[in-house]
């Protein structure tokens, strides 16, 4: 998410002058301090969740405004040496991860009887939240995302990981995939109507589900309003307008057209007449 | 007796004290075994980042602004806020940390609140910088209302840095000879002239190679500055007046590496590598005047 708001933000400074600084932090990190109106925009990598729109409530913040700013696809990576699986169900990923399977052949009898190494990222980011839902709450409510893995905060160390371990699996952000390139083996997901693979067009067509997902920022109506004073929305309008352009730059998906209009249309009431 | 054999004497050991021979010629090569295999790692490490990083390193890369494209983004804003946040950081901790070591070792009565007041500094020395993040984040962020600034950033790390300087200018101060103190007050001298006079200009070398390592300290740190919400992507100045620049939001070298190290793409984990290259020059520069000062102003008694 970050590397979106910082294009957005270097080019929008660039025009206009103005200090738009973008901080670090996983999605919940972030909610926090939009919650405590530290910050005025938040970006996330999921949906904001009840609990989340309840705390920012108790601090006086009740309007929220929720705006799609790309797609990610999130893709499950495997050893390159790995030749047995080219695409799994969302079944056998839910067991894999929920912990109701640990080896290989648990979820398939053809495959080794070797236990497989899960990577996956840390709790605070939006990727994990995304993850949990989709394929471990929506096929079981009462499973448990497995701890029995490499937990990491960072990427690339999950790349790394899986590169080096013959029977790894693990779940990370599309950029991370097309960088890593040969050193990572994308496996295509079966969400009910066959296997599909992870790529920019299936991701936007929306064939590639559920890990398809869209990557949001929050702001305030408040601030919005506010706009003769604050950037907020002068910013905000440019990047929905600049996404086009700035995503693909650092490895996201673009909205298709009407999604986009869709957000602005949220904005549109904001904006002076004139 | 001409022609009698004399047998050579053998002087060398035998039995125990031969083994205690060996194992002493043992320790010796262990010992050098274990301090090259840190030199060792630095080596390795510091050829790895040299060899991906050095190349990158160029005019540009210091002047320009964070950039999403890894071959425009620079080191401006952060090195800028780092220096901003040093400087604020040394203004404010040295005062103090000097200050509580001479009020320690030449005023303090030897008492109760005496050994609780040591005790406390020796265990702060101690406590990961992650905490003076919260810290700083709960008081001078959210409770003073500074928000993640300049001033905010230099607050938390002078709380950091406080404890170990005062650690390493209580050391200096001890080094310095009773005699020099007592000669000083049997001519008439106050203590406050005593200490002024003849405690400080001897311990100076002292206190700074001890603020230039924790100064060190804090131009690595990164975790308790991303705590209270320090920003990765800053593209403007700080204005040169203080009044105005300790408000502002900042970013610092080492959180612009971390950031670059997480990004997908390699060349900017190359820009991290160029990062640290420079960040570790200026460290290492810190370190080295540090041992001039320190050689240069040597006293001995």
């Amino acid at each position: 998410m970050f590397p979106i708001s910082e294009a957005a933000a270097e080019e929008y400074s660039k025009i206009t002058r103005t200090r738009i600084n973008v901080g670090f932090s996983g999605t919940g990190a972030g909610f926090e301090k939009f919650c405590r109106g530290d910050i005025n925009i938040s970006d996330a990598s999921r949906p904001i969740k009840d609990s989340e729109i309840e705390a920012c409530a108790r601090k006086g913040i009740d309007d929220i405004v929720e705006l799609q700013v790309a797609i990610d696809a999130l893709t499950i990576v495997v050893n390159p040496s790995n030749d047995f699986l080219d695409c799994l169900t969302v079944q056998q990923l839910h067991d894999l991860f929920s912990g109701k399977a640990e080896k290989w052949s648990e979820i398939n009898p053809n495959w080794p009887d070797r236990d497989a190494k899960l990577f996956y990222p840390g709790t605070d980011s939006g990727t994990f939240d995304y993850f949990v839902e989709e394929i471990i709450e929506k096929v079981d409510e009462n499973a448990f995302h497995t701890g029995d893995g490499t937990p990491s905060e960072d990427d690339n160390v999950l790349a790394l990981g899986i590169r080096n371990e013959d029977n790894a699996i693990g779940y990370l952000g599309f950029a991370y995939f097309l960088e890593a390139g040969k050193s990572l083996k994308a496996v295509a997901i079966d969400g009910g109507e066959g296997c599909v693979e992870p790529k920019f067009e299936t991701a936007l067509d929306g064939t590639y589900s559920p890990l398809s997902r869209p990557l949001f920022i929050y702001t305030r109506e408040s601030l919005l309003a506010d706009h003769p004073n604050d950037p907020t929305l002068s910013f905000i309008e440019f990047y929905l307008t600049s996404t086009e352009t700035l995503v693909p730059e650092v490895g996201y998906v673009t909205m298709p057209d009407d999604l986009l209009q869709a957000q602005l249309d949220k904005i549109e009431p904001f904006l002076s007449p004139e | 007796m001409q022609g009698e054999h004399i047998e050579p004497v053998d002087l060398r050991a035998t039995g125990a004290v031969a083994r205690r021979q060996a194992f002493s010629r043992l320790s010796r090569y262990l010992l050098l075994a274990m301090s090259l295999l840190g030199v060792a790692t630095l080596v390795v490490l510091g050829y790895i980042t040299i060899d991906d990083g050095a190349g990158r390193i160029d005019l540009d890369f210091l002047t320009n602004y964070p950039s999403r494209f890894a071959d425009q983004a620079g080191l401006r804003s952060s090195a800028l806020g780092t220096i901003w946040i040093l400087g604020t950081t040394i203004v404010l901790a040295i005062p103090v940390a000097v200050g509580t070591a001479i009020w320690i070792e030449e005023f303090a009565p030897k008492n109760a609140l005496l050994t609780f007041v040591k005790l406390n500094i020796a265990n702060l020395a101690g406590v990961p910088s992650i905490i003076y993040g919260i810290l700083g984040l709960a008081m001078f962020v959210r409770f003073a209302d500074l928000g993640p600034s300049i001033l905010a950033g230099a607050l938390t790390l002078t709380l950091m840095i406080i404890p170990m300087t005062v650690i390493a200018s209580q050391e200096a101060i001890k080094q310095v000879p009773p005699s020099l103190r007592e000669g000083s007050l049997a001519v008439g001298a106050t203590q406050w002239q005593t200490v002024w006079s003849h405690v400080l200009p001897s311990a100076l070398p002292g206190i700074i190679t001890g603020v230039i390592l924790s100064i060190s300290r804090a131009a690595g740190e990164t975790a308790a500055l991303i705590m209270i919400g320090a920003f990765s992507f800053i593209a403007f100045d700080h204005s040169l007046n203080p009044a105005e620049a300790l408000q502002d939001d900042f970013t610092t070298i080492p959180i612009q590496i971390y950031n670059w190290t997480i990004r997908p793409q390699e060349a900017f984990r190359q820009n991290a590598a160029a990062a640290i290259i420079l960040l570790m020059i200026a460290v290492f520069t810190l370190n080295l005047t540090a041992a001039v000062i320190r050689e240069r102003f040597r006293r001995t008694y």
